[in-house]
């Protein structure tokens, strides 16, 4: 009696206990998708979460077998509202991984929140320094680029091409210094200047009267958004397009900003860590479908996005959809095996990406858009260069 | 810095000046008439670029788009005026600036409703698109002159009919005394209406000029919003000779201090400049009222 | 400052005229058991956020609605407050001197008062020059000393430069420790409440009524022979402090501070949370900080064109609302009464 008893209530446990590894299964996995969705700059919310979104309904809205819930917030580029929005998307949603944000201001201001919360940050573009370095942290992944990486490959083109002179221009934010860093570190020749301007500047009459003075033998810039357009197109009007050359890394003239330069950007060369036009198969299924789903050419930011929504999905598939098992996760990131829209892409020990760059040119498509065409790979396995000062800590 | 670079300088800094007076000039105008502050004004400038794109994109006419789309600007400065900012001239200031301010904010998300938040393309005409050797060696863009060119015809007209019309006389009365004015039999409600739609037209007109060297986007007229009203009040509010000297005075300081000053000295030296005339003389350097 | 109270300010009268605020700071001491009972602890963030705006509206309010000064400097105010305490917490971190002279610190017993202390310096300091100024003009002078403090903050690149500065060290207020939400949220009520008294008093004293007397009728007031440059720069220095202090709070609860919270925009923001709110009250605001507040953390979850709600939200209330939100509860004053608050001047 006693042990048919027992027997029962063990049998009850056993039940309950698959019970809750069946919900445990079928529990949504929540990720905070946190970016830029209003204001001048809310295209890049926008395409961040165009491809990210794309990434999701190639998955069947699955991952590891559990439903994805995604929670969207607008940070309005404010590092206070970011912070914000991140605070109810962890407490109020319970959100178990975060991603999304642009700018790396913003990310600096939520990057401890969700650390201290237990969360993962798995970026999507912002990839500031100090996190590749010092602060790398066992729960942050970035999977779009370390930000000097976007400067880099143009350094060592710059140089290959043999330019001994070059003129050097980014708006005054960290992010600008690490891009032009990022230059510095392979370009070895003269610098002929190195001029910091104003966020959100309006009128480059003045800056560009002064390269024509200074004659460098090639220009570099990295002004992202409004300011790329306003730049290149002054650039262009004041003549110098043709006399002396304008070069972009990766991240300035894309899909978010040609349709409105028209063709001031025509024949420029910029530097790219991902071209619709890379040979592989994940890539030319994004891009069709990406242009099937929203009508227009993706940009790099809606790739890289697509690229860590897949990358996610893979990691968490390989642990079955556990992704409460913190240290599984970290690890199933770590050994992340997937087909990268860029083709090659690993993480480093720091958790920052090792990948190629390539080299893209303005030119118009068979249907006259303006498309950046791949011209060559410049640099192969690029690593960032703050992986050194990464001590990652265990969980 | 060399002489041919420094002139090139000056005219760039001169150039800015215009632009920014073509954008204060009917700040000034409204704010010193009809004693209105009117923050949207930045969202007519953000309208004139957006109309002006759209009516290139469907006439492909430079000179035709602009000549549709200053009436446009003009007509929705009208309906602003009609709808929500008569009820506001005899309001207080503040309550000017919050109504103005919550127009931004709906404005914005109209453009952005129908053209989108990716910038729209606002082409240099052909005819302009070129540069012009004004000197040995100095290039110059044509379109930049262009501005230089329409900006001081706009500065000239405005002068003729402010200081040689009986409209000007209405509008000058109006500035400096409102009831004199109208117990004397000026029509107010007339002459408000028509200085609020050139107003219009004007920060209409500055966006579209404005359009093929800037980013034409969502948001576009807030930066430019905040020089004009440093503008209007350095020169004196209602002051259009005001507004005309302090925005070559702007232009040519913002100029000058982005090259020769360290980055951040010259990001904020037109505040220095500013808070340095305010202190000086408090009611900007041609004060219109008393 | 003795001479200047008067003595005849009656806590409980007052209280009879003005007694929504009590309802309000009553909610508000609420909010914690709500959040906890709705399992929804970011709520507490978000009044914590509420509340120190609502401080920096009712100190701003002190020269806006009483001494018709419209300032958009107090986001820099505000600014310098929060980088004095991030800039000494950051030395205390690093172990190393500011600019090689003192030691950082990470007692909040010490860095607040300096934010106050720092802030009524700048506000004294640029007063000295914008309070020739009047109107328009004021606005605007302001706006550029505003703008400079933001460029100087932007441009010191030690500190983070545009993307800002983290407080990495464990702050406390001498041995207590203030920065676990709840306790820090209920610190932060407190100082709006005493906010509140301490300007309802000062409204109601003579120096309150000169300042009044002041925005409505300069001239009188000089024929009085009472010099009133000096009673506005004393009004702005004092909500310049008030401002610094929430600032100082804002960067101990955030942990992080950034030239954004310098903006120009953020400045008109608290101008339009006064106004919102109701300026004829030394309270009024703290209603429209939460309005604001809560319009934007919640409108954004409900359409990507959140502005455009919000903004016809802001035309209404001051199209219909003339009196801000306090007009809702029936408080607006008489022409008559305004110059005395409740009648006990």
């Amino acid at each position: 009696m006693k042990t048919s008893l027992r027997l029962a209530g063990l049998a009850a446990a056993a039940v309950g206990l698959l019970l809750s590894a069946g919900a445990q299964a079928q529990q949504p996995i929540k990720i905070g998708f946190i970016s830029t969705m209003s204001g001048p700059e809310g295209v890049l919310g926008r395409d961040l979460s165009d491809g990210f979104k794309l990434a999701l309904k190639h998955a069947n809205n699955t991952f590891g077998g559990r439903p994805v819930q995604v929670v969207y917030g607008d940070d309005q580029v404010k590092p206070d509202v970011g912070r914000q929005v991140v605070d109810k998307m962890l407490e109020s949603d319970k959100v178990q991984i975060v991603t999304g944000i642009n700018f790396s201001n913003v990310l600096l201001a939520v990057l401890k929140p969700v650390l201290d919360a237990g969360a993962f940050y798995i970026s999507t573009n912002a990839g500031p320094s100090i996190v590749a370095g010092r602060q790398c942290h066992p729960r942050f992944f970035a999977a779009a680029f370390q930000n000097d990486q976007n400067y880099e490959g143009m350094g060592q083109y710059l140089r290959e091409k043999g330019y001994k002179k070059i003129y050097l221009m980014a708006p005054n934010y960290p992010a600008g210094k690490d891009m032009l860093t990022g230059v510095k570190r392979y370009y070895k020749g003269d610098v002929a200047g190195e001029v910091y301007t104003t966020m959100g500047q309006l009128d480059y009459s003045a800056e560009i009267a002064q390269i024509r003075a200074a004659k460098p033998d090639a220009v570099l810039v990295f002004y992202p958004g409004g300011m790329g357009i306003n730049f290149v197109k002054q650039y262009a009007q004041a003549g110098l397009k043709d006399q002396i050359p304008l070069y972009a890394g990766a991240a300035v003239v894309d899909q978010t900003i040609l349709p409105a330069l028209g063709d001031a950007a025509l024949g420029m060369y910029t530097g790219a860590l991902w071209s619709e036009y890379l040979d592989n198969a994940a890539n030319k299924r994004f891009a069709a479908d990406f242009e099937k789903e929203y009508n227009r050419i993706p940009s790099p930011y809606a790739a890289l996005a697509y690229d860590t929504g897949r990358m996610m999905q893979a990691a968490i598939d390989s642990i079955g959809g556990k992704i409460e098992d913190k240290v599984a996760f970290q690890k199933a990131m770590e050994n992340v095996k997937f087909e990268s829209v860029r083709g090659n892409f690993k993480f480093n020990t720091n958790h920052f990406p090792i990948q190629d760059y390539y080299l893209t040119k303005i030119e118009k498509d068979e249907k006259g858009r303006l498309v950046a065409k791949l011209q060559q790979k410049i640099m192969s396995d690029l690593t960032d260069a703050y992986s050194g000062d990464c001590k990652m800590a265990a969980q | 810095m060399t002489l041919s670079l420094f002139i090139e300088q000056s005219l760039n800094g001169v150039q800015l000046g215009v632009q920014l007076f073509l954008m204060s000039a009917g700040l000034t105008l409204v704010f010193g008439i009809m004693n209105l502050i009117n923050l949207a004004h930045g969202s007519l400038y953000m309208a004139g670029a957006f109309f002006a794109a759209m009516f290139i994109k469907i006439t492909g006419n430079f000179l035709l788009a602009i000549a549709l789309a200053i009436p446009c600007t003009a007509i929705m400065g009208i309906l602003m005026e009609l709808i929500v900012l008569r009820r506001f001239y005899a309001r207080g200031h503040l309550d000017q600036v919050l109504v103005t301010f919550g127009l931004i904010l709906i404005f914005n998300d109209l453009v952005r409703m129908v053209w989108g938040v990716v910038p729209v393309p606002m082409p240099v005409p052909a005819l302009l698109s070129g540069s012009v050797e004004i000197m040995d060696g100095v290039l110059y863009p044509a379109f930049r002159l262009a501005i230089l060119s329409v900006g001081l015809v706009v500065a000239l007209g405005l002068y003729v009919v402010v200081v040689h019309t009986r409209t000007g006389m209405w509008i000058r009365a109006g500035a400096s005394n409102r009831p004199m004015a109208s117990a004397l039999g000026v029509d107010v409600q007339l002459v408000f209406a028509l200085v609020f739609a050139a107003g219009a037209a004007l920060a209409g007109l500055a966006g579209m000029m404005a359009g093929p060297i800037t980013a034409v986007q969502v948001g576009m007229g807030e930066p430019i919003l905040i020089l004009a009203l440093v503008v209007t009040v350095i020169g004196g509010i209602g002051s259009i000779r005001g507004a005309f000297i302090a925005a070559l005075m702007i232009g040519i300081v913002d100029t000058f201090g982005r090259v020769l000053l360290p980055h951040a000295l010259g990001s904020m030296v037109i505040f220095m400049l500013m808070a340095l005339i305010l202190a000086w003389r408090p009611k900007g350097l041609f004060p219109v009222h008393g | 400052m003795a001479d200047q109270s008067n003595p005849s300010f009656s806590l409980s009268a007052w209280l009879r005229g003005n007694w929504p605020i009590l309802l309000v700071l009553a909610a508000l001491a609420l909010v914690p058991t709500f959040a906890a009972a709705t399992d929804n602890p970011f709520l507490i963030r978000l009044f914590t956020r509420a509340v120190i705006f609502s401080i920096v509206a009712v100190a701003l309010n002190f020269v806006l609605g009483y001494g018709g000064l419209v300032s958009l400097m107090h986001s820099g105010l505000f600014g310098v407050g929060a980088y004095t305490v991030a800039i000494l917490a950051f030395h205390d971190y690093e172990a190393t001197k500011f600019l090689g002279l003192f030691a950082g610190t990470d007692n909040l017993a010490i860095s607040m008062p300096l934010a106050f202390l720092c802030a009524m310096g700048v506000a004294a300091l640029t007063g000295i020059i914008s309070l020739r100024t009047s109107g328009t003009y004021f606005i605007m002078i302001t706006l550029a000393f505003n703008q400079m403090l933001y460029y100087f903050f932007v441009a010191l690149q030690q500190y983070g430069g545009e993307d800002g500065l983290q407080v990495l060290a464990n702050l406390h207020f001498a041995d207590f420790n203030i920065t676990k939400r709840t306790t820090f949220y209920y610190v932060a009520v407190g100082v709006l409440t005493a906010t509140i008294f301490v300007f309802a008093r000062l409204v109601q004293s003579r120096f309150g009524i000169i300042l009044r007397a002041t925005s409505q009728n300069e001239r009188r007031v000089v024929a009085l022979g009472i010099p009133p440059l000096r009673y506005k720069l004393m009004a702005f220095a004092i909500s310049g402090a008030v401002t610094g202090l929430a600032g100082a709070l804002w960067a101990s609860g955030q942990a992080f501070v950034s030239p954004s919270d310098l903006s120009w925009v953020r400045a008109g923001d608290y101008v339009v949370m006064a106004v919102l709110g109701g300026m004829g009250r030394v309270w009024g605001p703290v209603l429209g900080a939460i309005l604001f507040v809560l319009l934007e953390a919640y409108l954004p979850s409900w359409t990507q064109f959140w502005q455009l709600p919000f903004g016809i939200v802001v035309v209404l209330i001051v199209v219909y609302l003339r009196g801000g939100l306090v007009d809702v509860l029936g408080l607006t004053r008489s022409k008559s009464a305004s110059n005395t608050e409740g009648g006990h001047a």
